[in-house]
């Protein structure tokens, strides 16, 4: 029992420590990819440098100087160090509250993401899944329903109009797409029959859900974008005109917003891995080895399988970051009614369709 | 007048669907993202120097070229002897617009001069970069010409040169480096 239980915390905690690091890592990815894209080369002036008798711990901090990397390092210190501002008139529990709410529930949908087969290590089986939910989908969806009141939270307890406004067009806009995003989600469960994540990444050995369901793919890929109010979604934050709710948030707590933006970018990656690009999942490896196409088979220990899934599904969601990356830098904002006529009138019709005909097609196979 | 009618293109049924040009858009800013990352990491290693990786200037070390017209900080020009060309005239002062020249003129020891300053003290942080000085000047005694552009002080009274600042602008930072 302690044994198990022990071995959980260490799954939660190593899981916790990449997602968090992940996340503070995307602030420097975002600069610099940005950068990169636009023929510049981005932050690169936060560096650390030792006194000349310390020269060995000089060369190697060189590489992370050189590529700004020490920039989320200097962004969390700064963070930490600014004031924190409740304006007056503000509900200062709830003020305190909204990023607390937006950053747990975020985090906690990752508890239920398979990053890996089952490890059998001497008597002890271990699932690679720090909360093996036999309803994950539910609990990811009810998670990600939740973070909606960290945002309105936000716009109410601000006592500022603009933000009250920003909460409002985050509620909707986050309740619109959650529809679009569970819906076309059924597609892949119609299609795995279950509601269990590991087991619809198992069933994913062959095919993977992107070939099974290509319009789930695109549907919830847009769905999930917008609910984690991105670029170009990020009409309740619109930090550069328009303002968002979190106005009148300032220091760490707006740093946690922030930090629930890339929580959430890296849980969307997460999912889009696991439903569509086949979890930890390496194509042609089977539990013993690998099956290549010629018939040809290798075979490799457990421990390796193991590890090369856990890779596998680390470079997929680092994949999915790159590419929400790109998206967030290449396109403009959308007007608010477009978005709203892209998500009700375009979106939410195309999932429903997705679902009639993935149940046809399973019916009609049997 | 003849009416000029524009017409614009209907979106075809692919256009409004928008999905071709979010993928030619991804393309384009991916091809210069992977292709500025491996320049940008060979750089970086010292290798193929003689491609380029952006269009950054690495403004303190870097000075980014300016054009010869380009109004930077001003300076007064000097006559064989390093007097000052300036013959105290008041064209600059009564011109600025910003009403940042400060002249206070002496009678001039040469006998073919009337005058000459005794002070000229400029308050680069009210100066407007107009170059009206510079116009209206009949002596062409003050140019805007030093391309200084740093020019950036943690006190009001440190932007203001006085005319041996002026007149040998290289040695004057308003901030002292
Ligand atoms: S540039 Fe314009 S504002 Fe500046 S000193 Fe000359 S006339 Fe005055
Ligand atoms: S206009 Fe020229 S000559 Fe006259 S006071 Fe100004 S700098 Fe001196």
């Amino acid at each position: 029992m302690l044994v198990d239980f022990t071995i959980k915390l260490i799954l939660a905690g190593a899981f916790l420590g990449m997602v968090l690091n992940l996340a503070g890592l995307l602030t420097w990815v975002e600069r610099k990819q940005s950068a990169v894209m636009q023929d510049r080369i981005g932050a690169n002036r936060a560096k650390i440098i030792f006194p000349k008798w310390l020269f060995p711990l000089n060369w190697l901090v060189w590489l992370p100087n050189e590529l700004g990397l020490f920039h989320s390092l200097a962004d969390a210190a700064k963070m930490f160090l600014k004031e924190d501002f409740v304006p007056r008139g503000a509900d200062k529990f709830l003020h305190t509250l909204a990023p607390a709410i937006s950053v747990i529930f975020a985090l906690m949908a990752f508890a239920a993401i398979p990053f890996g087969d089952t490890l059998h290590l001497g008597n002890h089986v271990i699932n690679l899944q720090v909360a093996d939910v036999n309803a994950g989908i539910l609990f990811v969806f009810a998670m990600l329903g939740l973070g909606v009141y960290g945002v309105i939270l936000a716009g109410f307890a601000s006592n500022n109009n603009y933000a009250y406004l920003g909460g409002m067009r985050a509620a909707s806009q986050m309740l619109s797409y959650e529809i679009t995003m569970g819906i076309s989600i059924l597609g892949v469960v119609i299609t795995y029959g279950s509601l269990s994540l590991q087991e619809i990444v198992r069933a994913q050995g062959s095919v993977w859900g992107i070939f099974t369901q290509p319009l789930a793919f695109f549907l919830f890929m847009t769905a999930a974008l917008a609910e984690t109010k991105r670029v170009p979604f990020d009409l309740p934050e619109g930090e550069s005109e328009i303002i968002g709710y979190f106005v009148e948030y300032s220091g760490m707590k707006f740093g946690m917003f922030f930090l629930t933006d890339l929580v959430e970018t890296v849980l969307v990656a997460c999912l889009m891995t696991t439903f569509f690009l086949g979890g930890w999942q390496v194509p042609f490896l089977q539990p013993d080895g690998f099956h290549w196409p010629g018939g040809s088979f290798v075979a490799i220990s457990h421990g390796l399988v193991i590890t090369l899934g856990v890779l596998a599904f680390l470079s997929k969601v680092l994949f999915f970051n790159w590419l929400f990356m790109a998206i967030r830098w290449t396109l403009p904002r959308f007007r608010y009614d477009q978005l709203m006529h892209l998500g009700w009138k375009i979106l939410f019709p195309a999932s429903l369709v997705n679902v009639l005909v993935t149940s046809i097609v399973v019916a009609w196979r049997g | 007048m003849a009416i000029k009618i524009i017409k614009r293109k209907e979106l075809s049924f692919w256009d409004q669907t928008y999905l071709p040009m979010l993928f030619s858009g991804l393309w384009i800013t991916s091809r210069h993202f992977f292709r500025n990352f491996f320049v940008q990491t060979l750089n970086l290693f010292g290798l193929a120097k003689h491609l380029k990786g952006s269009y950054t200037f690495q403004y303190p070390e870097v000075q980014r070229p300016l054009s010869k017209r380009a109004r930077t900080r001003h300076r007064l020009t000097q006559r064989e002897d390093g007097a000052p060309r300036c013959v105290a005239c008041m064209m600059c002062e009564t011109v600025c617009p910003a009403r940042c020249i400060n002249i206070v003129a002496k009678e001039n020891p040469d006998p073919n001069i009337e005058k000459m300053p005794a002070s000229f003290d400029l308050d680069l942080g009210m100066c407007v970069y107009c170059g009206f000085c510079v116009e209206v000047c009949p002596e062409d005694a003050i140019r805007m010409d030093t391309q200084i552009l740093d020019i950036a002080a943690y006190s009001r009274k440190e932007m203001k040169l006085d005319m041996k600042e002026l007149l040998n602008p290289t040695t004057a930072y308003p901030v002292k480096k």
